[in-house]
């Protein structure tokens, strides 16, 4: 039998997402991925698969997973995120920890209110076919992920691995929360010259907010309307993820994964790729500033998140058991031989 | 108009030509592609051709604007160079009844006949400038002048697939349901996007379209052949 999760709640939208769909804007087909790069990456990394494996996105309320495989390693990032498991030994276990779960234990997945988004990264991947390079589910156009669209109760959501491997756990020192300390930095245009200046000032200088109307397409904000000098209909040019595209009413859209490959409104600023997974997990209601900085500073700032991540990476604990003993080391010096990880 | 190089974040540069509809400077953007195409500066992700400009999609870990902007610079001089061949593809169309909800309104506002808004649109051979909105979405004109109408000014929320549609001096077909607010003046059986055959979309940017009338029968047919995995979209090779 195909090792899996089984669903039997969805939540609000998961979907399986990777790092995204390159090489195919030019035909309309919008990069996709996770909403945060970053969450996808770190649950990648302690669950001990490459950064890019796809993994499940989930959306403001988590879905209720049961294991149908011997046993699965996931690892779940989202601040404030928990794993609710029932079964033998029921247990809460907070995000930001890899942990083995076994055949019949029944997850639930509750994220916190710091952030609108988390991944469940399973050990060996989700075993889902990849459509022009990638498994990140595109719904609008139905392909990618499980069958193009976002879980439905009933599911069997396919593994690549029947069973975890045989290594002690990590955990992650802390997990960024939606709410960045910082402003969110922007370059700004590309037709950043279509406004007017006091319009510019606005953005830069004023709290907006993340409205309700928000989705993995973009997120429409809140605030002072910003004013177009001359018209707010320009000929279509491409939109960059990112891009925050103001349409005539002046409340700005900041575009996301999902967004359309090209559009017909006047973008006054592009938020700085490094911060975008912060962005991503922000929440309708949430506050949101904004900050300019210079395309050489944000490339900058890009390669020292590179930098960064690989640092935290390299920094992941192991999870003592509960007895104190690191399991792994154990292994790793022959001291105990045949012995799985507390779940045999 | 002047070439300008303009940043969209730290992942895109864009290369504008202009910003008007406009042949020539269509012409342009798609050589400069080509160009890029063939020979991609490094840390160049993609590419996407639109109206007035080229964004070009870069990696800042392998490169940097400043360096791209130096490199694409220096392709701008080879203006002459043709881009690669283009093709000339017949799509068949029913302009009739079910498929065609606006056409009557249409010829009301052009202050034409139902059928002489056929003969304009089947008449012309069309140019793909870009594709976007959603995948295999095609932005082709121009439009005869009779034709040209502003959008719909209450968008639908469901324009079926296939649907051929008209707004400005642009037309377009719409590759799945989705909402829009051009005029439905007809309707093709014909797939224009499936991301499992070799070549996802049917159009490429810089290809020529011409529409050929058909009727419901035809349309049934055609549609059949398309379910069953058996159509080809009649094309040729034209030189640029």
């Amino acid at each position: 039998m195909t090792p899996g999760l089984k669903v039997l709640a969805s939540g609000l939208c998961t979907t399986v997402q990777d790092l995204g769909r390159f090489g195919y804007q030019n035909i309309g087909v919008p990069v996709s991925g996770a909403l945060d790069g970053f969450g996808l990456r770190l649950a990648n990394a302690l669950a001990g698969n490459p950064q890019e494996t796809a993994a499940l996105e989930i959306l403001i309320s988590g879905p209720t997973l049961e294991i149908a495989a011997d046993t699965v390693r996931v690892a779940l990032t989202g601040a404030g995120a928990s794993l609710g498991i029932r079964g033998e030994k029921p247990r809460s276990v907070s995000a930001g920890q890899s942990l083995a779960l076994r055949r019949g234990e029944v997850v639930q997945i509750v994220l916190g209110r710091q952030s609108a988004c988390g991944y469940l990264a399973v050990e060996g991947g989700i075993a889902v076919p990849r459509v022009l390079g990638s498994a990140s589910t595109y719904v609008r156009a139905a392909f990618g992920g499980l069958n193009g669209r976002a879980l439905q109760r009933g599911d069997l959501v396919p593994l690549a691995a029947e069973r975890a491997s045989e290594r002690s756990e990590l955990r992650a020192p802390a997990l960024a929360s939606a709410l960045p300390d910082q402003p969110v930095r922007v370059v700004l245009g590309p037709q950043h010259k279509y406004f007017r200046k006091e319009s510019l000032a606005a953005l830069l200088d004023t709290e907006f907010r993340v409205s309700r109307d928000a989705d993995r397409m973009g997120m429409r904000l809140v605030g002072p309307p910003l004013h177009h000098k001359r018209g707010w209909d320009i000929v279509s040019d491409a939109i960059a993820t990112g891009s925050i595209q103001v349409p005539g009413s002046g409340q700005p859209i900041v575009l996301l994964a999902d967004h359309q490959t090209t559009g017909g409104y006047p973008k006054i600023a592009t938020v700085i790729s490094a911060d975008l997974p912060a962005l991503g997990r922000c929440r309708p209601g949430d506050p949101l500033r904004f900050a300019a900085v210079e395309v050489e500073m944000a490339e900058e700032i890009s390669r020292e998140a590179k930098r960064e991540f690989a640092n935290l990476a390299a920094t992941l604990e192991p999870v003592p058991n509960e007895n104190g003993l690191d399991i792994g080391s154990l292994y790793g010096e022959n001291l105990i031989s045949g012995v799985t990880a507390g779940f045999e | 108009m002047k070439v300008r190089f303009l940043s969209a974040g730290d992942r895109a540069l864009v290369i504008e030509f202009g910003d008007r509809v406009d042949r020539g400077l269509s012409e342009r953007v798609l050589r400069l592609d080509a160009i890029i195409r063939a020979d991609p500066p490094a840390g160049i992700v993609e590419t996407v051709p639109t109206f007035r400009s080229l964004t070009v999609y870069y990696d800042p870990l392998l490169t940097s604007r400043a360096e791209l902007q130096q490199a694409i610079g220096s392709l701008l001089g080879h203006a002459d160079n043709r881009r690669n061949a283009a093709r000339l593809w017949h799509v068949p169309v029913c302009y009739e009844g079910e498929f065609a909800p606006d056409l009557a309104e249409v010829a009301r506002l052009t202050k034409l006949t139902p059928g002489e808004v056929v003969v304009l649109h089947s008449g012309t051979r069309f140019h793909v400038y870009m594709l976007g909105f959603l995948p295999g979405f095609p932005y082709m004109g121009d439009l005869p002048a009779q034709l040209e109408l502003p959008r719909r000014a209450d968008p639908r929320l469901r324009v079926p697939a296939g649907s051929i549609s008209i707004a400005t001096s642009l037309t377009a077909i719409y590759p799945y349901e989705s909402p829009g607010g051009w005029h439905l003046i007809g309707a093709t059986p014909i797939r224009m996007f499936d991301p499992e055959r070799p070549e996802p979309a049917l159009f490429a940017p810089g290809d020529a379209v011409s529409f050929q009338p058909i009727d419901a029968a035809a349309f049934a047919s055609i549609r059949q052949t398309v379910d069953d995995g058996g159509y080809l979209v009649e094309s040729a090779l034209v030189k640029r």
